[in-house]
């Protein structure tokens, strides 16, 4: 199969933000602003591409009554490094993005791809869908968390766009994440015409 | 040889509309809108003004230019309504961007977006005054004292609830001798949002629906009752809790239970339902006054209401003919 055809079909046939709605509470709980948004994307994209090398590794190995266990050990051993990097290298990130990190071990997007694609494909195959997959998934939360903080607080990844007292501090909170989801969720379907 | 007319029933029809109701509630919102011109002067006159024009505009302009829809909606009166009554949950210094964007809500997200008047699920002119109070906290509660007529630079002080709220916290009933008189409440003499103030207008524009049958007794009664007598077991029990006369004379009870949650689409449909709704609000509207964060409870008891109504639709329905209870 054709690698590009995988990498964009995770970036906007399937993009599990906008189309599968997968993972929604890390998409919802850390898009507050445009830079934690895409931190957690990227992390999630990380223990993505590796989870799906591995399982697509392992794949004939796992008898098929474990092989969910067999996932989450693989996943949860994956988080738990990261986490450790995160703490050592980028201590900011790992403060602000707190719980939703361990939290990546349970993201359904992670598991949804090594049960639909890792568990059936080569290795290869499976690394380009966990960037396509992890690509859209940091793509739709840093737009997410870029117009939250624009309409919340006047910023763009901390540059001020105008001053903060226009800001409309609901965006910042929890209702403005369900609001501002709908409608790019509406506007990503007319656009893309998916 | 006139013409023989077939068509389905009804037949005889009373002439009754969506607009003629919608107007009729408008001409009941007129005592309320007189009192908040006398108290409030010209500042009432630019918020009001300013509301109506935006949400007209606003439901114009989305009907038109993204739902592509050629019936004219405005002229029904429901955004007119929905204006007036933002305009009536907000202070009269308020920025005028601040009131824009009220109506951007009120009719964008809470009306429209659901597929414009009879499909929204909650109260648009409500989505609005919510969105405001989380988004701009310090601008929506800074009240200023009724009897001034300017615009700008109004003197603010602190509203009845917010004495009430206070008395609480501190858990000193002598707090509340600061509160205006029941009479002062009664007809307006005091702080507060634009329409909420005047009990006695609003009461007046109440009878006026009750009397063309706009609305029915259930909703209305069921909450004044209800706040009424949970406030007074409250207040007998310890005197911190305020008196249930100025309880129910306070804040946005009466323009909430005469005029917002009494809104056709987002209410239940049967007087049983009604009164459960009611009685809920009620129950609400007391304990987040009493215990939750913000002073006011009655646009957040009537918002959580509104999406509890289709399963209140749902489990209370009316029997049918020839039907035996079980």
């Amino acid at each position: 199969m054709n690698y590009l055809k995988i990498l964009l079909n995770g970036i906007i046939k399937e993009n599990p933000t906008f189309v599968l709605l997968l993972g929604m509470c890390p998409t919802l709980g850390t898009t507050s602003s445009a830079i934690n948004g895409m931190s957690m994307g990227l992390a999630t994209m990380a223990v993505l591409i590796f989870s799906n090398l591995i399982i697509s590794l392992i794949k004939s190995l796992v008898p098929d009554m474990v092989r969910i266990p067999c996932y989450i050990v693989v996943i949860a051993s994956l988080v738990t490094l990261l986490q450790m990097i995160m703490q050592a290298y980028t201590p900011e990130v790992y403060a602000s993005l707190g719980l939703f990190i361990p939290l990546i071990v349970v993201n359904c997007i992670i598991l949804g791809r090594a049960e639909a694609f890792a568990a059936k494909r080569g290795p290869v195959e499976s690394i380009f869908d966990g960037i396509g997959i992890g690509l859209g998934f940091t793509i739709a939360l840093t737009l997410l968390g870029a117009i939250r903080e624009l309409l919340g607080t006047g910023r763009i990844f901390g540059l001020e766009l105008y001053s903060e007292n226009y800001g409309m501090l609901l965006f910042v909170l929890a209702p403005g994440a369900f609001i501002a989801l709908g409608y790019l969720i509406a506007v990503v379907k007319k656009v893309a015409k998916i | 040889m006139s013409k023989l007319t077939i068509s389905l029933s009804p037949h005889v029809h009373s002439g009754d509309s969506v607009s003629r109701n919608m107007y009729g509630v408008i001409l009941a919102l007129i005592p309320a809108l007189i009192a908040s011109l006398w108290f409030f002067g010209l500042g009432s006159a630019i918020v009001l003004a300013t509301s109506v024009v935006a949400c007209v505009f606003f439901e114009w302009a989305i009907t038109r230019f993204i739902l592509r829809r050629d019936t004219l909606t405005i002229t029904d009166g429901s955004a007119i309504l929905t204006g007036l009554l933002l305009g009536f949950n907000l202070p009269s210094n308020l920025p005028l961007w601040i009131i824009i964007i009220g109506a951007l809500v009120a009719i964008g997200i809470g009306k429209m977006t659901f597929g414009g008047l009879g499909q929204n699920p909650f109260n648009p002119a409500l989505a609005g005054r919510i969105f405001l109070l989380i988004s701009f906290p310090v601008q929506m509660t800074s009240w200023p004292v009724s009897g001034q007529m300017g615009y700008i630079d109004a003197e603010t002080a602190a509203t009845p609830l917010a004495i009430m709220k206070n008395a609480i916290k501190e858990g000193n009933s002598e707090l509340l001798d600061k509160l205006p008189s029941s009479i002062d409440m009664l007809i307006g003499q005091t702080g507060g949002s634009l329409g909420e103030i005047s009990a006695l207008a609003l009461l007046l524009g109440g009878c006026y629906m009750l009397w063309k049958r706009i609305i029915t007794w259930h909703i209305p009664v069921s909450i004044i009752l209800t706040v009424f007598i949970l406030a007074g077991i409250m207040h007998l029990s310890n005197p911190v809790y305020a008196d249930p006369f100025q309880v129910i004379l306070s804040g946005g009870l009466m323009l909430g239970a005469i005029f917002m949650a009494t809104d056709y689409v987002t209410s239940p449909m049967t007087g049983r339902g009604q009164i459960i709704y009611g009685i809920s609000i009620g129950v609400l509207t007391v304990l987040i006054r009493a215990f939750g964060a913000y002073p006011e409870g009655m646009s957040f008891a009537i918002f959580i209401m509104n999406g509890f109504t289709p399963l209140i639709n749902h489990y209370v329905k009316p029997r049918r003919f020839g039907e035996t209870a079980k």
